[in-house]
């Protein structure tokens, strides 16, 4: 018995998988090129504006017209593939798919097909099948009150978008988990970010991702049959889609049947997967080596300018982070997979603050009580906080001359009124830590009266009690004694 | 001789309707050529590479440079039917 | 000068007198139109050359190296705002909104557009009766056939309707029309001449060359519009095409392929070939046997190999954006009827052998063979031109046949190309020269070079040319 998706597609989206199943995943993303031009000719890409405004003989596929490759998009595919370790390819050749649709005006795709730009590589666990070029389909517009393809009668072909490069980034089935995939899907989209090939953009489609999913009994080694996911068009879509899916197959193969090959499409306003399979025969799309196109030869010029352009990558200013720096794994990982995190962090440390902040202290600020002030995903650059304000900061918290509660506080103003000078605001709100000296010592001896049950459990060995004579002598001072130094008054008062 | 359900297949993924009339002549005219093509497969071409290209050009790429396009109306004036907007097709799945 | 001295000139030979003030370009362009214009309206009547003509003479433009020269163009190259339709009903009405680069190089050497030419469609024939526009008929005997696809081309200039005319060739579909009207054709090495706004038949095999009256004029031609094109990547950088002078050719080694010149060549064909290899000789050229092991199976290979890039070719003619669409309610039977109306027969045919040819399954025993055999054919011609300089053989394995005979047999039709098909296979230079008569039909001979000889093969021609002295008065109308 087979079974494909139509039959009850709504996703048991909250399940966990059962432990007896393991999901088996490989991600093919499409990334629209930042180039001027599209891919076979000099049209100028597209963002927006009226339909059919971005054409010319060649992406309307006119009768006679020929194509001829953008340069800076085979360098551009170079960049990636030296990001991700490939091997590159000295001749790559482009091929055509035929297959007949509105949206491909010369009724085949250019793209390559045997021998593509890139092969191998790896970015984090996850290894890398192989990159190459090719050309995005136009857009197709589906006239009716649904705007959906079913049940409208006539479409409307925009050629704008026709013809926009891409590179197609094909994974191996690595990744084990909804949660995996959108994670790693995050770490390329920082590395094509910062490499400046694409504008990474699932919302507006510059990243797409589709999703090979399939499940086998845990252990086993060969693949269950696969379905392909389509049209998961946000991080969050992704995951859900995959979640489903492979609790849906989860669900047939615990029920003794068998997944079907097929391709299916997420709708995320039903959060339902439902099958593509066309009224049209299955697909042969009678690839073979376009004849209007020469191999694309890569030489070394074309090559030491790719490595040049290549900026530091996530993974590699990770390991940077870790051993220059001395940040722990995960905090390195953190700041340098937000590259913007990471670029906050290095100016911070770059503004010469005394005392000088270390850097794992400063880490965390950047990434903990900054970021978490801010809005989610905002660069912190563009916020009221210089980078070296904060510096000067962490640097007066490790020098011990304000609390970090109190230092907490200033960065509350800073967030919102801004200022170089997070000292003066200390001096301002009578933030400066209590140092050991008399003034602090009162306090303490105050709080010792005030809580003197505690203070006999506390000499009576009973650590805990230590709490709320703590806690006193933090709200009597406002939060600008340091604790550690508040716990040495106490049991020096208490004569232990 | 070619099979007809095989010729109606082929004439499918062509996009070629092919009427009752003309099904007989196309298969047998199918068949004569194949069976002349048929000879070069009693050549030994092992180790033979392929051609795709007779040209020996390389370096043959496009300066990622804009050139002007045509204007709306000029792209959207010799089509059988348009909107407003574009291309006017009957929808793929209707 | 009268009509009649005028017709007597060649390109070359006019863009002189206009050049000396002795013709102006007005005048010489005027006769040549309204001579085109009187075939066009004449339909079948005449020769049908055209699919359309000029109707004024052209603004007068800045000096140029051809001084107005009139040309007839194949109907399958793009000019701006000018009916293109390849002869095929798919394209009807259709004016491209761009010239083809070959067609903007020849004006802007001074060349103006006289007639769009009639073609078998899509350029897919050997007789010229696959066109939406009729057949053409051959000047020399109205009955027969002027060979194809580029027939109009040739029929135009051989009948004097046009002074020069340009074609493309394929596997044979500038030589093989030419030898049947008794005028020079030329299809240069691949990537000579850009192949940008030529709608396109078998995208790795097209080429296109002139169809003139003589070997000077095929120079010139060539001359002004070859070279790298931006707008075409397998376009070459080709040396420039001198105006050919030779009178001798001592010391040069022709060498005749058996496979190109026994079985299945009339013998009246072959009779003609061979008196002109004695011409050859007496000129100084030693004439020596070659072979081309695998030319036999050259047809075989191309007919696997055209019609699969045509069938992707011609994938775009889908009723969207330009041409005949037939109404259906849904997108299927949209594309198939539009399809179905829009192709011919011989076109239909040659998409089905394609897609056929590279459909899953067959791939590798029909499209990756025919490949290998193209390899092998070019090593032949490698080997072949170690030992001699040119090879000589008959254009056409026959005269000009009579029209509707080979109709009903697609595979007699594809053996027109039998001695034209191997050369566009190794993408080299051939060109075609009428060698005499058999049966008060002309004969052509092929010479075909290495790559990139063009200039010195128009040099053997010319000097073969002079010595054979060939008078084509009989079919001018």
């Amino acid at each position: 018995m087979s079974e494909n998706a139509d039959a009850g597609a709504k996703g048991a989206s909250d399940g966990a998988v059962p432990a007896a199943w393991e999901p088996v995943i490989g991600l093919e993303i499409h990334v629209q090129l930042a180039t001027a031009t599209k891919m076979f000719c000099g049209c100028e890409l597209s963002f927006g504006e009226r339909p059919n405004t971005h054409t010319c003989a060649v992406c309307l596929g006119l009768p006679g017209s020929l194509p001829v490759a953008n340069a800076r998009a085979v360098h551009f595919g170079l960049m990636i593939g030296l990001a991700l370790g490939s091997e590159l390819a000295p001749r790559s050749i482009f091929h055509r798919k035929n297959y007949f649709y509105p949206d491909l005006p010369k009724g085949y795709q250019i793209s390559q097909y045997e021998e593509p730009l890139c092969r191998g590589g790896r970015l984090g666990d996850v290894r890398i099948h192989r990159v190459h070029l090719e050309e995005d389909a136009a857009k197709l517009i589906h006239v009716g009150a649904s705007g959906r393809i079913h049940g409208s009668d006539a479409s409307v072909v925009d050629f704008n978008r026709g013809g926009t490069p891409l590179a197609e980034i094909v994974t191996e089935p690595d990744l084990r988990s909804p949660e995996q995939c959108s994670e790693w899907l995050k770490l390329l989209r920082t590395t094509l970010r910062q490499l400046g090939v694409s504008d990474v953009n699932m919302e507006e489609g510059s990243l797409r991702c589709d999703a090979n999913v399939s499940v086998r009994p845990a252990g086993a080694r060969e693949l269950g049959t696969k379905a392909e996911l389509k049209n998961m068009n946000s991080f969050r879509y992704l995951e859900r889609g995959i979640r489903a899916e492979i609790a849906r197959q989860v669900e047939v193969l615990q029920r003794g049947g068998e997944v079907v090959q097929e391709t299916l499409h997420y709708d995320p306003a039903s959060d339902r997967l439902t099958s593509l399979r066309s009224k049209e025969e299955a697909h042969d799309y009678r690839y073979f080596p376009e004849p209007d196109l020469i191999p694309v030869a890569i030489d070394e010029r074309m090559l030491a300018r790719a490595r040049a352009e290549l900026p530091e990558l996530p993974a590699a200013r990770a390991e940077r982070f870790q051993r220059q720096l001395g940040l722990s794994r995960e905090s390195a990982q953190l700041l340098a997979f937000r590259a913007e995190l990471g670029d906050y962090l290095e100016a911070a440390l770059a503004a010469g603050a005394e005392p000088e902040p270390p850097p794992q202290a400063l880490a965390n600020w950047v990434s903990g009580e900054l970021a978490g002030r801010l809005d989610e995903g905002a660069d912190p650059a563009s916020s009221r906080v210089t980078a070296a304000a904060l510096a000067a900061l962490v640097g007066l918290v490790s020098a011990k001359r304000v609390s970090v509660g109190a230092a907490r506080q200033v960065l509350d103003k800073l967030v919102t009124e801004g200022g170089e000078d997070p000292a003066a605001i200390i001096e301002r709100e009578g933030l400066a830590a209590l140092d050991g000296g008399e003034e602090l010592a009162a306090v303490v001896a105050a709080a010792l009266d005030a809580n003197a049950d505690a203070a006999e459990r506390v000499r009576a060995g009973n650590e805990k009690a230590i709490g709320p004579i703590i806690g006193t002598v933090m709200r009597e001072t406002k939060g600008r004694a340091d604790g550690g130094e508040v716990r040495r008054l106490v049991r020096e008062q208490l004569g232990i | 001789m070619i099979e007809r359900s095989e010729v109606l297949a082929v004439a499918r993924l062509a996009r070629l309707e092919l009427s009752e009339e003309e099904l007989e002549p196309m298969a047998r005219e199918l068949s004569t050529v194949l069976d002349h093509i048929a000879t070069i497969r009693q050549l030994d071409l092992t180790g033979v590479a392929p051609t795709s290209h007779v040209v020996d050009v390389t370096g043959a790429l496009r300066p990622d440079e804009p050139r002007p396009c045509l204007p709306r109306e000029v792209a959207l004036a010799q089509a059988p039917a348009v909107s407003a907007d574009g291309f006017l097709v009957p929808s793929p799945q209707a | 000068m009268s009509a009649g001295d005028i017709l007597e000139l060649s390109a070359s030979a006019a863009a002189a007198a206009v050049d000396s003030g002795e013709l102006s370009a007005r005048e010489l362009f005027e006769t040549y139109r309204v001579r085109a214009a009187a075939d066009r309206d004449a339909g079948i009547e005449g020769l049908n050359c055209f699919t359309w003509v000029a109707d004024e003479v052209p603004a007068e433009a800045p000096p140029a190296p051809l001084h107005g020269v009139p040309i007839a163009i194949k109907d399958l190259f793009c000019v701006e705002g000018v009916p293109s339709q390849a002869g095929s009903r798919i394209l009807e009405g259709y004016r491209p909104p761009y010239t083809a680069s070959s067609v903007s190089r020849l004006r802007e050497a001074g060349a103006c557009l006289l007639a769009k030419t009639n073609q078998d469609e899509f350029a897919m024939g050997s007789s010229n009766e696959n066109s939406a526009f009729g057949p053409v008929l051959n000047p020399w005997d109205r009955a027969r056939v002027p060979g194809g696809s580029s027939g109009g081309s040739a029929a135009a200039v051989a009948a004097g309707l046009a002074p020069w005319a340009l074609g493309t060739d394929t596997g044979g579909s500038i030589r093989q029309p030419a030898a049947l009207c008794g005028i020079v054709g030329m299809k240069p090495t691949y990537g000579t001449v850009s192949r940008y706004g030529m709608i396109a038949f078998a995208s790795s095999l097209d080429q296109a060359g002139p169809l003139t009256r003589d070997v000077s004029d095929a120079a010139l031609m060539l001359r002004h519009m070859s070279g790298r094109d931006a707008c075409d990547a397998t376009s070459l950088h080709s040396a420039s095409v001198e105006p050919p002078s030779a009178r001798r050719l001592d010391g040069l080694r022709l060498g005749v392929p058996e496979e190109l010149a026994g079985e299945g060549i009339e013998a009246g064909v072959l009779e003609c070939c061979r008196s002109t290899l004695s011409l050859a000789e007496g000129l100084g050229a030693d004439v020596a046997e070659v072979r081309l092991p695998h030319a036999p199976h050259a047809l075989a290979a191309y007919y696997v190999l055209a019609p699969a890039e045509a069938s992707s070719n011609l994938a775009r003619f889908d009723g969207v954006r330009y041409g005949l669409r037939a109404e259906a309610d849904d997108l299927l039977a949209m594309y198939t009827r539009t399809r179905h109306d829009g192709f011919g027969p011989e076109v239909k045919r040659r998409i089905m052998l394609g897609t056929y040819a590279l459909s899953s399954g067959y791939y590798e025993a029909y499209y990756g063979r025919a490949q290998r055999v193209r390899t092998k054919i070019a090593e032949d011609f490698a080997a072949a031109f170690q030992s001699v300089d040119y090879i000589v053989s008959p254009t056409s394995p026959t005269v000009a046949f009579k029209l509707g005979e080979r109709t009903s047999d697609p595979l007699s039709m594809y053996l027109s190309d039998y001695c034209t098909v191997p050369m566009s296979l190794a993408g080299i230079p051939a060109i075609s020269i009428p060698c005499g008569l058999s049966d008060g039909l002309p004969v052509g001979l092929q010479l075909a070079g290495p790559a990139l000889s063009d200039s010195r093969l128009l040099d053997a021609a010319h000097a073969l040319e002079q010595a054979i002295e060939f008078d084509p008065r009989a079919a001018r109308v």
